[in-house]
């Protein structure tokens, strides 16, 4: 059995990273979202316990920055830049093409297997390339509708290996 | 503590660089890393070695074996569109989309015997000639690269190579010869103004923050760059971060602030590695620390990652954000340099402002206002994007006109698929969320932060669109009031639910459910929201549709009362029909139809059928005939 102490170890170095101070809320949260993916809401709470903080506060502040995830994402992220450049060279299609082949929308954001998440992000500031979709860390340039969807089976049939 | 020696570093470096005889510089901005640059500089460096070629990849003084060919990499040059690109010099060639298997054919013809490789070289689309590098290109020519000048040049990870083309050499004539008050003095006579949006005069900002008495005070570079369609501030910091460093090292000299702040975008990860390292390098060097140049002031600088907030541009929300709150602006007086991050007197500065302030230290502030206009003087940078043949990042003196931006340097206006399209050019929208569209009207305007302002647009950070006659400038607007209705912070109520209504009825307008009243409705809310807002961000929200509504009033209309689309992008109001002279009974489109709204005969015309329609456009992007109209 996995003791309390135990089950946060991880948060707690994390903390003392950040010497426990409130004013290194934010990146305290990133620290802790790069380790788990996202963030529980007993991660907040304990976090907001050790620093002496509301947990109202700490969720306020979870909430308000997009890039925190209250909810597991898939191994995969892809991310669709939605910048006005990449707007008028046609991000929509794609996004469109990307929901239709993982059968997401608006509101379903990851796929049942664990294995996709499609976000929009509102720029990547690779204009220049635009449309831009970003991969979990590997940016990809003008892509169209049918490249989107390639670049999922090229990752779907190294999964299936 | 020893002081830094400059000048032993510059030498060191010179005499390091007399052993090399050629240098092959790679493009690592984001663009050109995109596009495989990172595979061609390892491809470079294995071939040169194998044809027996002398190579490296860093200066040393320590290595002194001669005629050595180094290869590096650089930040950002500009030319995104044609990435990757390869630099060689003395040769002064440019490679453009270069791929590695290119690589070996480069190394015999170029470096081996002498030769250029003609089909990697640039062609300019004008007259069709090749251009043999950036002396040639108009991209270049048309140019006034300042502060982006060492972006694409320099090795953003190697100080020394910095310092030795005169890097940090201001900073320290700041604090070696400069008393604060003659700093802040210059840089109010050098007349520049904050490159974030604002346009408020710098050298005022830092006098503001200057004379307060209390003693603990901060510097703040803001680079949360949140425009969608702005770049610039990425390409300073991941192309050149010392050029910010030494210009928040000058400013925190000018206020007497001994700790900074790097305020850097999530979504910027390289930018925030080359913050980073380019601080461990200074700290490590002795540039930073506990007495800058050994005048007992010292300057601590952290790099904070942002997590996605719009607002927090926004400087007061930048600082709530830096305490660990939500960002939320708060009410201006007290200004930032009376009362700011903890309640001490703060500068915030934008990275592009804090790049130029050691190129204006370096050239006087009365050389520096010969280039730009009365106003507004010294360069600007622009992301030039959208539908324009040169996409990249570009600099101009300001008072440059639009025509020359976009026809001269950005290579005219294209069509959906690159093409070129001469008549295209329809608006450009400047300023991203908070600015507005300028039409072929203003083409020949001198743009500055006044001259747009009259015209109902701003500078704002630098993002330049392009948009051709397919774009829909209604969609354009909803984009916009979509993006800054997500960012909305929510603290103020009109532009909390005034966005939100907004958005609401641009949906109205492209889905064809608008009445009479809706664009009169629209207008009275955006005043309403320019009025009803505490920050920039809500006073600005409006600017899109206000903008729009202005200039192309007409294509409202259609929308609202004609219920069509003049672009043809609203998809609800498209009335697909089918060319009975342009069919030729090809069937293609009935069998791509999801709705089997499309029937006829084989080698006859066919027609659909406008209740089972769902105007989804497959239909259009099959016909080989473009007998499909109004989708």
């Amino acid at each position: 059995m996995t003791t309390p102490r135990k089950k946060f170890d991880k948060v707690c170095a994390i903390l003392d990273r950040y010497e426990r101070k409130p004013s290194h809320l934010i990146p305290i949260l990133q620290a802790v979202q790069a380790e788990y993916r996202y963030l529980t809401e007993e991660m907040m709470t304990y976090v907001a316990t050790s620093l002496g903080l509301p947990p109202a506060r700490v969720y306020g502040v979870a909430t308000f920055y997009s890039h925190f995830a209250l909810e597991p994402k898939g191994k995969h992220v892809i991310r669709l830049c939605d910048g006005t450049a990449c707007h008028v060279k046609g991000s929509n299609p794609i996004l469109e093409a990307l929901w239709k082949k993982l059968g997401l929308s608006e509101h379903k954001k990851t796929t049942p297997d664990m294995l996709f998440t499609v976000e929009t992000v509102s720029c990547l500031g690779a204009c220049g390339l635009a449309p831009v979709v970003v991969i979990n860390e590997e940016i990809f340039g003008q892509v169209t509708p049918e490249k989107a969807c390639q670049l999922v089976d090229d990752i779907q049939a190294k999964e299936n290996k | 503590m020893t002081t830094i020696d400059l000048n032993q570093i510059r030498e060191n470096y010179h005499t390091a660089a007399h052993t090399v005889t050629r240098r092959i510089i790679i493009c690592a901005g984001t663009g050109c890393m995109a596009n495989g640059a990172m595979k061609v500089y390892d491809r470079f460096i294995e071939t040169i070695a194998k044809a027996g070629i002398p190579v490296t990849t860093e200066l040393k003084a320590e290595d002194a074996s001669p005629n050595k060919t180094l290869i590096s990499s650089s930040g950002c040059q500009g030319f995104c569109q044609m990435g990757p690109l390869v630099t060689l010099i003395p040769d002064n060639i440019l490679y453009t989309r270069v791929a590695p298997t290119d690589v070996d054919e480069i190394v015999t013809s170029t470096l081996i015997n002498h030769q250029p490789v003609e089909r990697l070289l640039y062609k300019n689309p004008a007259n069709g000639k090749s251009c043999l590098g950036t002396n040639d290109i108009p991209f270049y020519t048309r140019q006034a690269r300042a502060t982006l000048k060492a972006c694409g040049a320099l090795d953003p990870e190697d100080l020394h190579e910095y310092i030795a083309h005169g890097g940090y050499a201001m900073a320290h004539k700041a604090y070696a010869e400069l008393s604060a008050k003659a700093l802040c003095n210059e840089i109010l006579l050098s007349g520049l103004r904050g490159r974030g949006g604002g346009g408020f005069p710098t050298g005022k900002k830092w006098e503001l923050t200057r004379i307060q008495p209390e003693p603990k005070k901060y510097v703040i570079c803001n680079g949360d760059e949140g425009d969608p369609g702005a770049f610039m501030d990425r390409s300073v910091m991941e192309g050149n971060p010392h050029s910010v460093l030494e210009g928040m090292m000058i400013a925190a000299r000018a206020i007497g602030a001994d700790e900074g702040y790097i305020y850097v975008r999530a979504e910027y990860p390289l930018a925030v590695k080359r913050m980073r390292k380019a601080i461990a390098d200074a700290e490590q060097a002795g540039l930073l620390g506990d007495s800058l140049f050994g005048t007992g002031q010292a300057l601590r600088l952290h790099v904070m990652e942002g997590a996605g907030a719009f607002v927090c541009g926004e400087e007061t929300a930048l600082i709530a954000s830096i305490e660990g709150k939500r960002g939320m602006p708060s009410p201006k007086p007290p200004f930032p340099a009376q009362s700011g991050l903890w309640g001490k007197p703060t500068v915030i500065n934008n990275v592009e402002t804090l790049a130029t302030i050691p190129l204006i230290l370096a050239s006087g502030a009365t050389a520096y206002r010969k280039l730009g206009t009365k106003s507004s003087p010294g360069t600007k940078t622009f992301a030039l994007t959208g539908h324009v043949a040169n996409t990249g990042l570009i600099e101009v003196p300001f008072g440059t006109t639009l025509r020359e931006i976009i026809f001269n340097i950005g290579g005219g206006v294209t069509c959906k698929d690159g093409t070129q399209d001469p008549q295209g050019f329809k608006a450009v929208q400047i300023g991203g969320p908070s600015g507005g569209c300028l039409t072929r009207d203003h083409l020949d305007l001198p743009m500055d932060f006044d001259s747009l302002k009259t015209v109902g647009a701003m500078v704002g950070s630098g993002g330049l669109v392009v948009m051709n006659q397919k774009t829909c400038m209604v969609r354009i607007a909803r984009f916009f009031m979509q993006f800054t209705q997500n960012e909305s912070c929510g603290k103020c109520v009109l532009c909390r639910e005034g966005t939100r209504q907004m958005l609401s009825m641009l949906d109205d307008i492209t889905e064809g459910r608008a009445d009479t009243g809706t664009l009169e409705l629209l207008e009275k809310l955006a005043n309403a929201v320019q009025k009803g807002s505490l920050c920039g961000l809500g006073k600005t929200a409006p600017n899109p549709v206000l903008s729009t509504l202005r200039h192309f009033r007409a294509e409202y209309e259609a929308h609202v009362h004609g219920k069509t689309c003049p672009a043809g992008e609203c998809k609800a109001l498209a009335h697909p029909e089918i060319d009975p002279a342009l069919c030729k009974g090809c069937t293609a489109c009935a069998k791509k139809c999801p709705v089997s709204a499309i029937t006829g005969e084989r080698k006859q015309p066919h027609t659909i059928n406008a209740s089972l329609c769902i105007k989804c456009g497959v239909c259009a992007q099959t016909c080989k005939f473009n007998a499909i109209k109004g989708v």
